[in-house]
């Protein structure tokens, strides 16, 4: 049995303060995302913000971002992720955590 | 002019907290800053609280805390396929006046504590995050900038507070970026349930609560752990892995979530809850030598942003409040006797973590991420054939004792030899000694 998981469900139950168009994380050069062989961040991003996108590179969306900072753990080999936090009162705002 | 405080705290998690609160207790001039919306707004923890150490600092804490259960019983459960072995501790000796240990919603206890350094005198401002350290010219810590216009603001000693990732200190060159083999990535849900519900499945009356850690598939042979903990009206679930083991892996981590409140031996504990947040974070688990550098001229580092943390024992907030409570206790006595906050003052904060539990635990386990981390097989294999064991025991038909003995041994030997056996035994205790 396998379980299809719609992360767009689990993202909707959180509230965010999304800084429109000023996004915290970005990536570096995409050409680095193009002959990247793992592209890890797109499995392990627990908020799926990562995606293979038809050019072969990476879309990042930072909309659902959980700022855990695993993305930036993984990618940091390769330092293409440039990761700060939001400006501060925006971002994932946790009810309960 | 720009403003000067006697301490500036960044961050409003556990270790904020406790060092916040103790400074503003003893009439220092504190202000702590959180990027947050509300303190709690970024944190997330499993979580249970253990008592000891807020007890430490609030020892009234219990007349007015937000706890949600006392735990009263606390399971290991290892789970295969579709089974769990697993052992439970139950006592009616934590239905004591002062349990020791609580599950706890954290953005409810974080408001909580924020109110105490309020009512202490502590200034606390939210919104605001900190972008960096502001250093003279010797390099010694005097402030912080932040994101707010004009967001200088100095201070004779700053406070490390600020998480997992430690922007701060990493951006200044004082800590390394994390390694992925010391770093656990974990998601969770809450889970809203009538509360009958929950004391019905788990054999509870009023605010007792029963913790379950579990091992196993689950993880799919990733080094991880997940959880259940019973809240008043909720439930909580959540699995986490290192990193560099989801990097490989392939699995996303909510689906590995997924799959886990879908096991057989879960699903039906959690049957008919809604969920109403999903949440990661990431868990600082390299041990002992993972430890970065905790003080430096003008600069101390707290809780995670530290890297204290217990993954042997699940234990992270009280080593958290610990710290910041010894990191302003050295404050207070270095400002008491009049002595400048640069390093080898503040080497004192150091020899307080030394003479604590907290580096006496984490030396002791020193060798256990290592293990873990170059031996799947506690993962994988051995769930896997200690529940086919325990299944085959458990089976009455009209194979011989004996012959099933044998079976049993058969089995763990094939999946590991004798030697393999043997070698996990001593690695083992080695890593716990």
């Amino acid at each position: 049995m396998s379980i299809v998981v719609k992360i767009e469900e689990k993202l909707y139950q959180n509230r965010y303060i999304v800084d429109e168009s000023r996004p915290h994380i970005q990536i570096r050069n995409d050409a680095v995302c193009k002959s990247c062989e793992s592209q890890a961040c797109t499995v392990c991003c627990p908020a799926a913000c990562y995606t293979k996108n038809e050019t072969g590179s990476v879309t990042l969306a930072t909309d659902g971002c959980l700022e855990c900072g695993t993305c930036r753990v993984v990618c940091q080999d390769k330092e293409n992720i440039q990761w700060d936090y939001p400006r501060g009162g925006y971002g994932i705002s946790y009810k309960f955590g | 002019m720009v403003e000067k405080f006697d301490a500036i705290v960044i961050g409003a998690g556990p270790s904020g907290n406790a060092a916040a609160y103790t400074l503003a207790k003893q009439g220092l001039n504190v202000l702590q800053l959180e990027r947050g919306e509300y303190p709690g707004a970024k944190n997330v923890q499993g979580g249970i609280m253990y008592a000891a150490e807020l007890e430490k600092i609030i020892p009234d804490f219990r007349e007015d805390c937000p706890t949600e259960r006392h735990i009263i019983e606390q399971r290991i459960w290892l789970l295969g396929d579709d089974n769990y072995i697993g052992t439970n501790y139950r006592s009616d000796a934590f239905n004591s006046d002062k349990p020791n240990r609580y599950t706890i919603i954290r953005a409810n206890i974080d408001k909580w504590f924020s109110e105490k350094i309020r009512e202490a005198g502590g200034l606390q401002i939210c919104e605001t995050t900190v972008t960096e350290l502001i250093r003279d010219a010797s390099g010694k810590v005097i402030g912080v900038r932040t994101d707010r216009e004009g967001g200088e603001i100095h201070a004779d000693v700053v406070i490390m507070a600020d998480g997992v990732n430690a922007l701060l200190a990493r951006r200044t060159g004082f800590q390394q970026e994390l390694a992925p083999q010391n770093v656990a990535l974990a998601v969770k849900e809450i889970l809203f349930i009538d509360p009958e519900l929950i004391q019905q499945r788990f054999g509870l009356k009023d605010e007792e609560g029963v913790v379950i850690e579990i091992m196993g598939k689950v993880t799919k042979g990733m080094v991880g752990t997940a959880f259940l903990y019973t809240n008043k009206e909720s439930l909580t679930i959540g699995i986490g892995c290192l990193i560099s083991d989801f990097k490989e892996g392939a699995i996303p981590p909510y689906k590995m979530l997924e799959d886990l409140k879908n096991h057989p031996v879960i699903k039906p504990l959690i049957e008919g809850a809604e969920m109403k947040e999903y949440a990661a974070h990431m868990i600082p688990e390299g041990g002992y030598k993972a430890v970065p550098q905790l003080f430096g001229d003008g600069w101390m580092v707290v809780g995670d942003a530290a890297h204290f943390n217990n993954a042997a024992h699940r234990e992270g907030s009280n080593l958290a409040m610990a710290s910041g409570r010894m990191a302003a206790e050295t404050v207070i006595e270095l400002k008491q006797a009049g002595k400048p906050f640069n390093a080898a003052n503040l080497a004192a904060y150091k020899k307080k973590l030394d003479d604590s539990f907290i580096m006496k635990d984490l030396k002791k386990y020193r060798n256990l991420p290592g293990i873990m981390h170059e031996n799947k097989q506690f993962f994988g294999a051995y769930p896997d054939t200690l529940t086919a064991a325990a299944h085959s025991w458990f089976t009455v038909d009209s194979v011989d004792k004996k012959t099933k003995e044998k079976e049993i041994m058969k089995s763990f030997v094939k999946k590991r030899s004798i030697m393999g056996l043997v070698g996990d035994a001593i690695k083992l205790v080695r890593a716990v000694r």
